[in-house]
């Protein structure tokens, strides 16, 4: 059906915590196309021991994986060359965060999978909440546990479909606690930790707006109005429509930096608006903080945000006068965590601009990672 | 985890108590939503019923629906079936025969059938809460067309108008909701055997109504996290949904801040505050200006509080962070007096103390 030329199709189950089945669903869609007549092959499998899931790849090709050896450990990892070469219609790819072991040809496992989608293969793969970088703070706060392994927010825009895999914290305990989802010991380890009840309906209250979230921006494709404020009631302010939204991220050294950029990203991509970030710095500074700076601008490079470096002493003022030129209309600040608040005298960035900026909304963002201060 | 834990009074101990042990003699009910026909509700709730049944379990099948795919068919023959009763050429769920055979779990499909006059409830749904009351566990599929609450905005999508309803708070009192979520194109496929013309209209349609779905689920799985941390009265802020407050003075640039606020929740599907700290001593025009913003807050669908309390910013964000609010909008003081270049304005202050909520800043 695929055109060699077109770029493949990409479908992730979307879940919230090991167990809910996401990889059992996406075997028994695989099944399904097979049965249809469509060349499937499994690129990566991670079968944790779990004999229902590990039946369901009966009568599928293994693409078998790359073994290499690193820091005296035998590491296995997707052979994505080798799935090119076969050049399959559709590929399984179970973990779709993973991160390869250094010296790998690519860094992330999603990166080996934008390869075989650039090829015209199409790919299912299996995720959890917890892994998509705008909410990794968030999901911090909830669990306790910073999440390395990321997967950007514009990854998973650029999905055809997400899936939503549910099942009740309650089902996924009683499965837990049935030993289907990991052996006697691990599952009474994880009942401690991250299996709590509140905190696995918190994260499936995330996963499902997330879903709704990705079900509506595709609706896009289909018809563009549905952006506009209901005007049948609460049209009483004049703001400007969703294009003219601009937001702009104040990138600094500070090491918030990151959490700002993902928030500021994430209420971008809700909003409808356009996102960008700037840092201001002395030119031909050269120390720490410059490559702080650097460092985050490119993370946020990275999160298909455009960044730029702007050269100026007064960083309020500098920021604040780009902002004016740019039009913009919301600037995104973190609070810094040095030198706040000196009592006397200096003020701080976040003073110095909120004064400055009295012609556009301000956002001081709140610190998602700490725990709340009650 | 941040959490804590509140003090209770007596009453309030005593209603927890009440409140577990109605809970605890109640069946249990689960509900499998899905936002159109062919997602495969009634498979999941079906194959539930068998699992739970190869583990054990002693369930019943109460009602299903008429029209049997060949994969509910087979199902059905490894569960024990209690008939529909015909009555009027409407079957009914055989209430009567289930409550003597007293099953530990039943199975209900279509929740949202209304009974012919003289049975013993108009609706299915008032059956199954019979069951529950009696102390059978339900598994249950509805689809989210039938939900009352929902009704016109489906109609609206659908241009089909439903008359057999469900309350939504019927589901929100389920133990589990389960989304039965599947792309669209599925349930084409499923419908119309391939995909045609129309299909795109339909995957529109279809769209708005799975978003629909998780979002109700989204809110239900937020309602009972709530009841589940009051029940362990632990207060706890998670933030999984968006909360907006916006304060409002008299002065203050009303309309434009509760536009946003509410632009905001609706994009981010949250929740909409407006709230107001009472002052002492207020003139005439200001308490007209503030009667005009409240005005403005009430068209905008906002809910409106009126705080009590000594220090404005304090009162404010101690209602923030009972309520879980997540973004605070307020706007720029109008003036800055000679002493608070030196020791902050309140807005300072309330940007400073406000560390775990996001501030938005208004142009005056």
């Amino acid at each position: 059906m695929a055109t060699p030329l077109s770029r493949g199709r990409l479908k992730i189950y979307l879940g919230y915590a090991a167990g809910v089945g996401k990889t059992y669903q996406m075997l028994e869609e695989a099944q399904d196309m097979k049965r249809q007549g469509r060349d499937v092959v499994i690129g990566y499998f991670e079968p944790h021991g779990r004999k229902d899931t590990i039946s369901r790849t009966e009568g599928l090709e293994f693409v078998p994986r790359s073994k290499s050896e690193y820091r005296g450990t035998l590491f296995e990892e997707m052979d994505t060359g080798a799935i090119l070469a076969r050049r399959p219609e559709v590929c399984v790819v179970d973990e779709f965060p993973h991160s390869n072991i250094p010296g790998s040809a690519r860094e992330k496992r999603w990166q080996d999978v934008q390869a075989l989608l650039d090829t015209g293969i199409d790919v299912l793969t299996t995720m959890n909440i917890q892994h998509l970088e705008s909410l990794n703070d968030q999901v911090c706060r909830i669990t306790g546990v910073r999440v390395r392994e990321t997967i950007p927010d514009w990854v998973m825009q650029q999905a055809d479909q997400v899936v939503m895999v549910d099942l009740t914290p309650r089902a996924l305990l009683n499965r837990l606690a049935r030993g289907v989802v990991y052996p006697p010991d691990k599952a009474a380890e994880a009942l401690k930790n991250f299996f709590q009840e509140s905190t696995l309906v918190a994260l499936r209250e995330l996963a499902l707006r997330q879903t709704a979230h990705e079900v509506e921006i595709r609706q896009v494709d289909y018809n563009s109005p549905g952006f506009q404020i209901a005007p049948e009631d609460g049209d009483v302010g004049d703001e400007p429509p969703r294009s003219q939204e601009r937001i702009l991220i104040l990138v600094t050294p500070d090491p918030s930096t990151a959490m700002l950029i993902r928030r500021g990203k994430r209420v971008a991509d809700y909003l409808h608006a356009d996102c960008f970030a700037v840092a201001v710095q002395d030119d031909g500074t050269a120390d720490e903080s410059a490559s702080a700076v650097e460092r985050h601008l490119n993370f946020a490079r990275n999160l298909h945000i455009e960044a730029r470096l702007l050269g100026g002493h007064d960083v309020a003022k500098t920021v604040v006068e780009f902002a004016r030129l740019n039009g913009v209309t919301q600037l995104f600040l973190a609070r810094s965590s040095e030198g706040r608040w000196a009592a006397f005298g200096g003020r701080n960035l976040v003073q110095q601009v909120v004064r400055l900026a009295r012609d556009m909304q301000v956002i001081i963002v709140a610190d998602r990672s700490r725990q709340q201060s009650k | 985890m941040p959490t804590s834990t509140k003090r209770r009074t007596p009453e309030e101990l005593l209603q927890q108590v009440q409140a577990e042990e109605a809970y605890e003699k109640r069946g249990r009910l689960k509900v499998f939503l899905g936002y159109a026909s062919g997602v495969g509700k009634s498979f999941r709730m079906l194959d539930e019923g068998r699992r739970r049944a190869e583990r054990g379990q002693d369930v019943l099948v109460g009602a299903v629906q008429p029209h049997r795919p060949p994969e509910i068919e087979a199902l059905l023959s490894k569960l024990r079936v209690i008939p529909l009763r015909g009555a009027d050429g409407t079957a009914v769920m055989d209430v009567d025969a289930i409550l003597k055979r007293h099953p530990g779990v039943c199975l209900v499909d279509g929740l949202a059938y209304d009974n012919p006059p003289g049975s013993r409830n108009p609706s299915r749904w008032q059956d199954v809460d019979q069951l529950l009351d009696a102390g059978i566990s339900v598994i249950s599929s509805v689809n989210i067309q039938y939900i009352d609450e929902l009704r016109e905005r489906v109609s609206k999508i659908t241009g089909k108008v439903v008359t057999q309803t469900v309350p939504a708070r019927f589901l929100s009192s389920a133990d589990e909701i389960v989304v039965v979520d599947a792309p669209p194109e599925m349930c084409i496929r499923t419908q119309d055997g391939e995909i045609d013309a129309r299909a795109n209209t339909q995957a529109q349609k279809l769209s708005e109504l799975r978003e629909i779905a998780l979002l109700f689920a989204a809110d239900v799985v937020d309602q009972q996290l709530e009841q589940y941390l009051q029940r362990n009265g632990i207060t706890q802020t998670f933030g999984a949904q968006e909360r907006i407050m916006v304060c409002i003075t008299p002065r203050a640039n009303a309309a434009t801040m509760i536009a946003s606020g509410r632009r905001n929740a609706e994009r981010f599907h949250g929740d909409l505050t407006v709230a107001y700290v009472r002052q002492p001593e207020i003139s005439a025009d200001d308490q007209a200006a503030l009667d005009r913003n409240l005005a403005i807050a009430r068209d905008a669908k906002a809910h409106i509080e009126i705080l009590d309390g000594e220090d404005p910013i304090d009162t404010i964000l101690s209602f923030a962070r009972d309520h879980g609010i997540t973004q605070v909008f307020v706007g720029h003081s109008t003036h800055e007096h000679w002493w608070e270049r030196v020791t902050g304005t309140p807005l300072d202050r309330l940007i400073r103390n406000a560390n775990d909520i996001d501030v938005r800043v208004f142009p005056h």
